[in-house]
């Protein structure tokens, strides 16, 4: 890993790696008086900020399940209708996926076209069959009538895992256009730029899921 | 084909919203025809719709905030005329049109007035004064300006094309679930706040990341303007609320939509949670609105007192303890839910508390004034009458923080009395008095000081003749959204705060006079410095209009009040080094905001009237703009140096010219 000129010509004064030098401090751009940061650091802050909002939209959903999950109307409760097996492979499916995003970064960073198509495409369709998996969940829920209309309970966890799975969907769709991005404009800064939004946001999907696997379906299966 | 739209939801049998509607399509079907005829399309086309230069949206959203400003005061006088009337009678307003009445004002106010005026100053000033050429993200920022229009458009046609909410401005269940609120009323409130805070949403991490990460060199966070602060708090106010809308609206969309059971009366929901939910967005949102307002006065009463702010950091400190604190007070909005005596306690001292760095402000205001050379301009006449009337409202706000007075004052016309208290001194007496102060900033030329002084006047005495019979009706026992009453003792105060509301309409007239008057004599108001006020802060250091580049040279900031300390080193002789033009790259305009605004729109009327193909329709198109945009080769485009030496050479001599000879003071 090299250090990467960006497209003003300049070197990143936020690479991490046992290279970065040490440029912090009051005078490091974007950092007190050193003016504005680059065009790199301010993408990805922004949309480290949008994360958190997202973060924040889920932690609703979630305080939202806690509230209902007691309310199950006489329906079944968690411990009736999770299953644990099929949940342990969509656990596993996102949390490789996540690898294989990482792998896509690192084949971006390595300029290799091949790598990243294979990576990314292994990514994709571990979030599909994330999805499948999940679909497959609902659809059964549904069809013994334990749809999101028939408790509370049945309402928030239909919301806060739909909301994750509807961010993994877009998530999708956002990869499938980095990908067709990649192939029709190559590593440009501002397309890298994107790939790097992308994989922040997909491993926030993954935190997201580690938090919806503990407090949803592990509390549900133990109690 | 058309989902639940029929020809059966336009009200044609009631002719007051029909009237209203008609007139509100002409106005724009007319000033397109004049646009259109006069030339002038291509020029609003290239110049404003598609434009991404911070300055325009700005000027964009306060306009938007005017003339929402006209619809929601039009809803204020009607309710005030019937309640004036009402007495033992039924009015000339039915109760079900009355419901919509009082709900598309509270729902238009703050959504569609104050949030689109403060975030439009803030979009106009901040990058002027961090000493910056735009926002962090200029395409984002037109989008998120198109979406707030979205969704003020679609509150409207909810006028002319079936109903709007009956719900109050916060729809609580259950009468907003579909069991007590049929039609499409609570629909269309759903959808225009979910579209247009999508574009708060924007704007806020927008400036936000404006703030944090692009600042001019030299400017550390202790030497930024006291707006800038003010703005970072209510922008990571947003970031961190409006999801918490975006959420809790969703849930009763989906009890809606759906059938599912958030919020119902069956089947396990609670309704508790959406008090919970929405206020939790609800109070940090009032100081969303409040904070800017904060920092203009900050800026305002140091400029017209010619002195610097007294006690910066302390100012700094309350900011952001109010910023923190705004989030740990929201259940004295329903301290009668019952959440017992411990709760309700621990509530009550967290929101007296929030009035001590709210102190600290007023008390940094008045010192800085203490001592100073004041001139009573209209910016400043505001910043008074907010120091006086706000603390009446601060009080009024501590006196309902407490729970056993809550119990008695709780949804009567006290609350009502003291949110317009601190809404109307605050909030808008704040951006009047940055809508005045920055207004030859954004145009080159000054609004008449005459005729905005005899706004002001009718204003602030029209505002405590219209709202204090309104403390005294709270403490009368009554109770707000009457329809009609027969308590006698009740009526001639009615009939006051009915007076008052001509009184504050003088005012507005007042003010729109003014607008046209300062255009047509523009030439007599001219604004050739670029400073007219004697400014501290850096958008005083660039021409009036600024150039779509801002600043010719990024300047270098050494303290706070960095234009004074620039002015104060000419004056003794320092000058900085002459620096060849260098040239200057900006961002492209865009038409994504517009487009994609445009199947936002589409996309929200479907959903309303459930015209599932539109929907899908309008979703494809709003990818298919972001793919285009995303697909785009050039990002901006550069203006070479000698186009910049063009536009900036004639301000840079004209200020030479001035230091040389001294500021007039």
């Amino acid at each position: 890993m090299t250090s990467v000129p960006f497209s003003s010509g300049e070197v990143d004064p936020y690479r991490h790696g046992p290279r970065a030098e040490p440029y912090r401090g009051p005078d490091a751009p974007g950092h007190g008086g050193g003016g504005a940061a680059p065009k790199r650091v301010v993408v990805a802050y922004g949309f480290w900020i949008f994360l958190l909002s997202d973060i924040v939209l889920f932690s609703c959903l979630f305080a939202s399940y806690a509230v209902l999950v007691n309310a199950t109307a006489d329906g079944p409760s968690g411990h009736d209708i999770f299953s644990r097996g099929s949940v342990a492979i969509e656990t596993a499916c996102l949390l490789a996926s996540s690898f294989t995003c990482g792998t896509a970064s690192l084949a971006m960073e390595a300029r290799s076209k091949l790598w990243f198509y294979v990576a990314m495409a292994v990514t994709c369709l571990l979030g599909l069959g994330f999805l499948f998996l999940e679909a497959n969940e609902f659809i059964g829920l549904v069809s013994q009538d334990y749809g999101p209309g028939r408790s509370a309970f049945l309402t928030a966890f239909f919301s806060l895992v739909g909301c994750h799975g509807l961010h993994v969907s877009v998530g999708i769709l956002w990869l499938l256009t980095m990908m067709a991005q990649v192939f029709a404009k190559g590593f440009r800064p501002d397309i890298e730029r994107r790939v790097f939004c992308f994989a922040l946001f997909w491993h926030t999907l993954d935190i997201i899921w580690v938090a919806i696997f503990s407090l949803v379906y592990l509390m549900g299966v133990v109690s | 084909m058309f989902g639940k739209l029929t020809w059966a939801a336009i009200p044609l049998d009631q002719p007051l919203p029909m009237i209203t509607s008609a007139i509100v399509a002409f106005t724009i079907i007319g000033v397109f025809v004049w646009i259109v005829w006069k030339g002038h399309l291509p020029y609003i086309y290239r110049e404003w719709l598609t434009s991404v230069d911070h300055k325009r949206i700005g000027v964009m959203y306060t306009l938007l905030a005017l003339v929402m400003l006209l619809r929601g005061f039009a809803d204020a006088i009607m309710m005030r005329a019937q309640q004036a009337v009402a007495f033992h009678s039924n009015g000339y307003l039915p109760p079900e049109h009355f419901d919509q009445v009082f709900s598309a004002h509270g729902t238009i106010m703050i959504f569609f007035v104050a949030m689109p005026f403060v975030i439009g100053l803030m979009n106009l000033v901040v990058p002027l004064q961090l000493g910056i050429r735009d926002v962090a993200f200029p395409t984002l920022n037109s989008v998120g300006f198109w979406l707030t229009a979205t969704g003020a458009l679609l509150v409207n046609i909810s006028l002319g094309i079936g109903e709007f909410a009956r719900t109050g401005w916060l729809p609580y269940p259950p009468l907003s679930e579909l069991t007590y609120s049929p039609g499409v009323g609570v629909d269309y409130y759903l959808w225009a706040l979910q579209i247009s805070g999508v574009g708060t949403l924007t704007a806020g991490i927008n400036l936000v990341t404006t703030v944090l990460k692009m600042r001019a060199p030299g400017m550390t966070y202790l030497r930024m303007p006291m707006f800038c602060w003010t703005t970072l708090a209510s922008n990571l106010l947003i970031v961190a609320a409006f999801p918490v809308l975006t959420a809790t609206l969703a849930m009763l969309l989906l009890d809606r939509y759906l059938g599912f059971h958030f919020f119902t009366n069956e089947a396990g929901g609670n309704v508790m949670m959406f008090m919970n939910l929405i206020w939790a967005w609800g109070h940090p949102e009032v100081y969303i609105l409040i904070l800017p307002a904060f920092g203009i006065f900050s800026e305002v009463v140091a400029t017209y007192s010619r002195k610097p702010l007294f006690g910066y950091r302390s100012m700094v400190i309350a900011t952001m303890a109010i910023c923190v604190l705004s989030f740990m007070v929201w259940l004295h909005h329903f301290f009668t839910m019952g959440a017992g005596a411990d709760v309700n306690a621990v509530f009550g001292i967290a929101s007296m508390i929030i009035a001590v760095p709210t102190g600290v402000k007023i008390f940094n205001w008045l010192f800085t004034m203490y001592g100073g050379r004041i001139q009573f301009s209209t910016p400043m006449l505001w910043s008074l009458a907010f120091m006086a009337s706000f603390v009446i409202g601060g009080m009024t706000g501590v006196v309902l923080a407490v729970p056993p007075a809550d119990f008695i004052l709780h949804n009567s016309l006290f609350l009502v009395a003291h949110f317009h208290n601190v809404i109307i001194t605050g909030v808008l007496f704040g951006a009047f008095a940055g809508y005045t102060y920055w207004f030859p900033k954004a145009f080159g030329f000054r609004l008449h000081e005459g005729l905005g002084k005899a706004a002001f006047w009718c204003w602030v005495v029209g505002f405590y003749v219209a709202f204090m019979p309104l403390y005294v009706l709270g403490f009368l026992g009554m109770t707000r959204r009457m329809q009609h009453y027969d308590v006698a003792e009740w009526h001639p105060w009615l009939i006051v705060a009915a007076v008052g509301t001509v009184i504050i309409l003088a005012g507005i007239v007042f003010q729109a006079i003014q607008l046209i008057y300062s255009i047509r004599h523009r030439d007599e108001l001219r604004d050739t410095t670029g400073d007219p006020w004697d400014g501290r802060t850096l958008e005083w250091a660039t021409a009036s209009p600024p150039p779509v580049f801002n600043f010719a040279f990024t300047p270098h900031v050494d303290s706070v009040d960095a234009f004074w300390e620039m002015k104060k080193q000419a004056r003794e002789g320092v000058h900085p080094e002459e620096r060849p033009y260098e040239a200057i790259e900006m961002p492209h305009n865009s038409p994504t905001g517009f487009v994609c605004a445009f199947f936002a729109t589409v996309m929200g009327f479907a959903l309303i009237w459930h015209i599932w193909w539109m929907v899908v329709a309008g979703a494809i198109g709003a990818y298919a703009t972001f793919v285009v945009f995303a697909w785009r080769d050039h990002d901006g485009y550069w203006i070479p140096a000698e186009e910049v030496e063009r536009i900036d050479r004639p301000h840079r001599e004209q200020t030479a010219q001035l230091e040389t000879v001294g500021q007039p003071s």
